[in-house]
């Protein structure tokens, strides 16, 4: 059998009789959880059918200008939600820190995978621009939202040692080396470990997608390998430059630490 | 050795002229929140005065590399400061933050030795009483050999007899090896023993500069 079964609209529509046991369990037991569970399917539904509908166009239209587009768009709202997620106070030049690393890490992780991993042509295929953009700019997102708080928090609840190793001629990146290295570890790890789940706890959702729409699960492999090889890639790109100039925001010119920075 | 003109730092630092010398014994003596430990970190350059200059054997501070300067004006900290790892590695760290050689074992066990800590150099610092991390610490910059110690209280954590005997051992390492020794103290005692200039601080500001006969 090659190609997907079509789902059709009474096929979709039966798929809610899982919401709808869900809200029969809630209301039953008294959870008081209905309208948010309604409101959230509803969003996603809704979110989804436009999303397909604008998939479905710019899949069409193909211009360069679209996966550009596209491309600052998941940019903008990445580094954004890296803000909002980030629940302590982050300074200013560590805020433009964290804009950069993102811009130039996930970037150049994008060009080099779809120039020589994938050896896309034309380079701005929208199918493949979008979805794996998407991928590397996620990831590194959320690794690059957990490095910033370990860095941030690290300094924060150490500054007695940072100064103490000041105070006995350590330039600002020695007193900081741990704290950096801890903070770039805590980024990364998450990524590594879903890599050991992968294929046994788990298949991914690239891959599982790739198989329903009929592609050999070899070929889906290779896809899958090559992605998580560039998450990690981008995910290490951008938390380093982020933890390596990122440290440096809270010394002033004269390697002083400025405790207005915290 | 020092040379602070006009010197403020926030409420905390007022200073008209206060000179220390080289190769002497300083003490800084004054009520709780009278500024002494703001003093030596502005010597330390840890924190820049905010008006007025100071001066390090001639040189305004704000000429100098500040890693460098504290390379050779080191501070000790009142709480003294542990690092992950064994007691050879915090005896070293020193070192290590200031880019110099490592030395010989023999070295750190006789400088244990003459401050009475004798404890193996793998030894678990995180275990070590208030006092023995005191003595570490001063271990570590004695190991630095810097020309200038700026030391805050190092005797706090202290019996008087052990307070004794590393004032002691400070004083007369400093004399042997030509330094110049700025070290804070709530003991009018230690000022009087040891201290060749006492300077008496209150409310940020120098009330007296007693120089001791000897």
């Amino acid at each position: 059998m090659n190609g997907i079964i079509e789902i059709g609209v009474a096929q979709l529509l039966a798929a809610y009789v899982f919401l709808v046991i869900l809200l029969a369990i809630t209301r039953r037991q008294g959870i008081g959880r209905e309208k948010e569970i309604l409101l959230s399917s509803l969003r996603m539904t809704i979110q989804l059918i436009i999303m397909g509908y604008v998939l479905v166009y710019i899949f069409h239209v193909n211009h360069f200008l679209l996966s550009i587009g596209i491309l600052v768009f998941m940019e903008y709202f990445a580094i954004r939600n890296i803000y909002s997620r980030i629940k302590i106070k982050i300074n200013q030049r560590l805020r433009r820190v964290i804009t950069l690393s993102m811009l130039f890490g996930t970037t150049l992780t994008i060009i080099y995978f779809l120039l020589i991993v994938i050896g896309l042509k034309p380079w701005y295929e929208t199918r493949y621009f979008i979805p794996i953009a998407g991928m590397i700019i996620g990831n590194s997102m959320t690794g690059i939202s957990l490095g910033a708080e370990r860095l941030i928090d690290g300094i924060k609840s150490r500054k007695e040692m940072v100064e103490g190793a000041l105070m006995l001629g350590a330039t600002p990146e020695r007193a900081t080396k741990t704290i950096v290295n801890d903070a770039f570890t805590a980024a990364i790890i998450p990524t590594i470990n879903s890599m050991v789940g992968m294929g046994i706890v788990f298949l991914p959702g690239m891959m599982t997608g790739q198989i329903l729409s009929g592609v050999s699960p070899l070929t889906a492999i290779e896809y899958q390998i090559a992605i998580m090889l560039g998450i990690l890639g981008s995910v290490s790109l951008t938390v380093f430059a982020m933890v390596q100039l990122g440290y440096k925001t809270f010394f002033n010119e004269r390697s002083q630490l400025e405790h207005g920075e915290l | 050795m020092f040379l602070l003109s006009d010197v403020t730092f926030k409420n905390i630092i007022n200073i008209e002229k206060l000179r220390i010398p080289r190769n002497k014994i300083t003490c800084i003596v004054g009520e709780s929140g009278s500024g002494k430990t703001t003093l030596l970190k502005l010597l330390n350059h840890l924190i820049s005065c905010d008006s007025g200059e100071i001066w390090c054997q001639g040189k305004n501070l704000k000429e100098i590399d500040p890693v460098l300067l504290r390379r050779e004006v080191v501070m000790l900290s009142q709480a003294p400061l542990i690092f992950p790892g064994t007691l050879k590695d915090n005896l070293l760290i020193g070192l290590d933050f200031s880019e110099k050689k490592p030395v010989e074992d023999k070295e750190l066990f006789e400088l244990l030795k003459s401050v009475k800590l004798d404890k193996d150099l793998s030894a678990n610092v995180s275990e070590f009483s208030g006092g023995e991390k005191q003595r570490l610490a001063l271990c570590r910059i004695m190991l630095m050999e810097p020309e200038v110690f700026l030391l805050d209280e190092p005797s706090s954590a202290l019996d008087d007899e052990t307070e004794e005997l590393i004032i002691e051992k400070m004083v007369s390492f400093t004399k042997k090896k030509n330094k110049t020794l700025v070290m804070v103290t709530h003991s009018k005692r230690i000022a009087q023993t040891h201290g060749e200039l006492t300077v008496t601080m209150d409310k940020g500001k120098i009330i007296q500069v007693e120089e001791a006969v000897k």
